[in-house]
């Protein structure tokens, strides 16, 4: 309403002397007065339209950090045994406090600083140079700020997603340093090939233009990866597959998805880093993608297992939103619940089929879920991105926008999604590996099997989760 | 005295606990616990995976009663517990040597 009030009041200044000079064109140019207050007025609406983008982003990174906290710390501890609920909420919740500090000193530098065409500089180490004034590449009406911490909150989950592959089995330290050292030999430049400038992945102008709106590739893809390697060199639970482990709290479960996809609009949506209508297309295509994912599963299971379980409706919601995550702001809201029903359908046949056939321990499905619904998504936006929806490669002489997916007759973007998704795979695996081996040998991984016995909120952390005679 | 330990469907636990304070059983101990007998479990489903559950919940009742209140109370839990189907429970009695009030240290009878 602020805004349009004020440009209904700028048609009435111009008017004024434009009508003035075309009863009496000798006037010559307008008084210094006018000017003055034409530029005063074209600032009001520069700080206008900054302050409603600022305003949602700034919610976007409180509900991007809600997904982390109670989302998934809810949605994993309800998944895992009892003996181990602080454990596993602790794990995300470790990151939320290291991570910050990371990213605040070096972590951000690394993602979107200059640097080279893999990782960016050391240019914004403690944050140097990024203040409260726009930075044009990121977010060009936000304080450069608000885009730091917006993204802070993205390095954030990423590690904690992976906490899904290794639940109940690791010690909280060597995750701890684990965790850190992946994020900054991972997560960093992942984020800064795809979304940094001068990333070789950069849609605009890298060396393979790589369409990744909210992190499908950067989150889900190396998170994913990563999980499904740590869990195969970790090895499974003590017991598994023989030993019954099932969920010890669905509700918590339940409540924790509830508060995941409610984050995931800020996930999505403020990924547009403006309150326009690009924000407005990611928030449709999220609702729209995790409705399709929770049908989609629930069917899929309903037809094999013979009934729609709770844990069902909501990883099928989780994959749908995973899934979508690349697409949010490229595609249309029908493509969305396209791309949705195909995530709950094939995430759960990886769940309940892939898994059992080759016998790893992804105790939490992350792999299962983000990792095979990253790499979907990476794909399926080279196929359903509209330039009508996002003219991401700019429009032509006439004003349409250039071709975006194969939907728009550009097949080659698939190419590029592919190259994109490969090096995400390959810099997940490689890295994840090689900070596996050396957390391992210096510090060790695993619990004991005592430990493991005992639980990890006993062991690591010397607490009990309830105590219901208290 | 007689203990006698009930263990019901956890359904049965109010119309049970009516009919023992009604036949004059004023004292008992509920403990949820869980078990089976002959009765088989269920399958639960979590991500496609079966899970067998055959430990089921039950209520275990147990009260010390005086040895003339014994048929009164074993009537009064089998009309309110049975229903006819497998599960409904058992019932076991025993001897107890001693009954003390922890408050004012009465021994025997007068103790239940």
């Amino acid at each position: 309403m602020f805004i349009r009030n004020k440009l209904l009041l700028l048609p009435l200044v111009l008017g004024f002397p434009t009508a003035a000079l075309a009863v009496a064109p000798n006037l010559g140019p307008s008084p210094p007065a006018t000017q003055a207050q034409v530029a005063a007025l074209m600032q009001s609406i520069r700080d206008a339209q900054s302050s409603a983008d600022n305003a949602w982003v700034l919610v976007s990174a409180a509900l991007v950090l809600l997904m982390t906290a109670p989302g998934l710390t809810l949605f994993y501890g309800g998944l895992v045994r009892r003996k181990n609920i602080l454990g596993t909420m602790m794990q995300s919740f470790a990151m939320m406090g290291i991570i910050t500090v990371v990213w605040a000193f070096v972590g951000y530098s690394l993602a979107f600083g200059a640097g080279n065409g893999i990782v960016g500089g050391l240019e914004h180490v403690f944050l140097r140079g990024v203040g409260l004034t726009p930075n044009p590449n990121y977010g060009g009406t936000i304080p450069e700020q608000t885009f730091m911490v917006y993204q802070l909150m993205f390095a954030i989950i990423t590690p904690a997603l992976i906490t899904g592959a290794f639940a109940e089995r690791v010690k909280f330290s060597a995750m701890a340093v684990f965790l850190t050292l992946w994020s900054l030999l991972v997560y960093c430049p992942m984020a800064h090939m795809i979304w940094g400038v001068g990333g070789i992945l950069n849609v605009v102008g890298g060396v393979w233009p790589v369409m990744d709106f909210a992190g499908g590739t950067v989150v889900h893809i190396t998170s994913g990866i990563s999980a499904l390697v740590t869990c195969i060199y970790l090895g499974k639970r003590a017991g598994y597959p023989n030993e019954d482990m099932p969920p010890h709290s669905m509700v918590l479960s339940f409540i924790g998805a509830g508060l995941l996809w409610f984050g995931w609009f800020g996930f999505n949506a403020g990924s547009a880093l403006n309150s326009g209508p690009l924000a407005t297309s990611a928030f449709v295509n999220t609702q729209f993608a995790a409705a399709a994912g929770a049908i989609g599963w629930v069917i899929a299971e309903w037809l094999s297992n013979g009934k729609p379980t709770a844990l069902g409706a909501i990883s099928g919601a989780v994959a749908g939103l995973a899934t979508i995550t690349q697409a949010s702001g490229f595609v249309q809201p029908m493509s969305a619940l396209l791309i949705g029903a195909i995530a709950g359908v094939v995430c759960s046949f990886m769940v309940f089929k892939v898994k059992k056939f080759f016998g790893y321990d992804d105790s939490l499905d992350a792999f299962g879920v983000h990792g095979v619904g990253g790499t979907m998504g990476a794909l399926l936006t080279g196929l359903l991105a509209s330039g009508a929806i996002n003219a991401v490669f700019g429009k032509d002489a006439a004003g349409k926008p250039l071709p975006a997916g194969a939907i728009d007759g550009n097949w080659h973007q698939v190419l590029n999604q592919g190259v994109g998704m490969a090096i995400g795979w390959a810099l997940a695996i490689v890295g994840t590996l090689a900070l596996l081996f050396l957390v391992d040998k210096t510090m060790g991984l695993r619990v004991s099997a005592t430990e493991e016995a005992s639980g990890l909120d006993l062991s690591q952390h010397g607490e009990e989760g309830y105590d219901l005679n208290g | 005295m007689l203990k006698i330990e009930a263990v019901i469907q956890p359904a049965k636990l109010d119309a049970v606990k009516e009919a023992l304070i009604e036949a004059g059983v004023e004292g008992m101990t509920i403990l949820e616990a869980r078990g089976h007998g002959r009765q088989k479990g269920h399958t639960e489903f979590y991500r496609g995976r079966e899970y067998t559950i055959d430990l089921l919940p039950k209520v275990k009742i147990e009260m010390v009663i005086n040895d003339d209140m014994k048929d009164k109370t074993i009537h009064a839990i089998l009309g309110a517990a049975r229903t006819g189907h497998i599960g409904d429970g058992k019932i076991f009695i025993s001897k107890v040597d001693e009954a003390i009030r922890i408050r004012n240290d009465e021994r025997g009878e007068t103790a239940i």
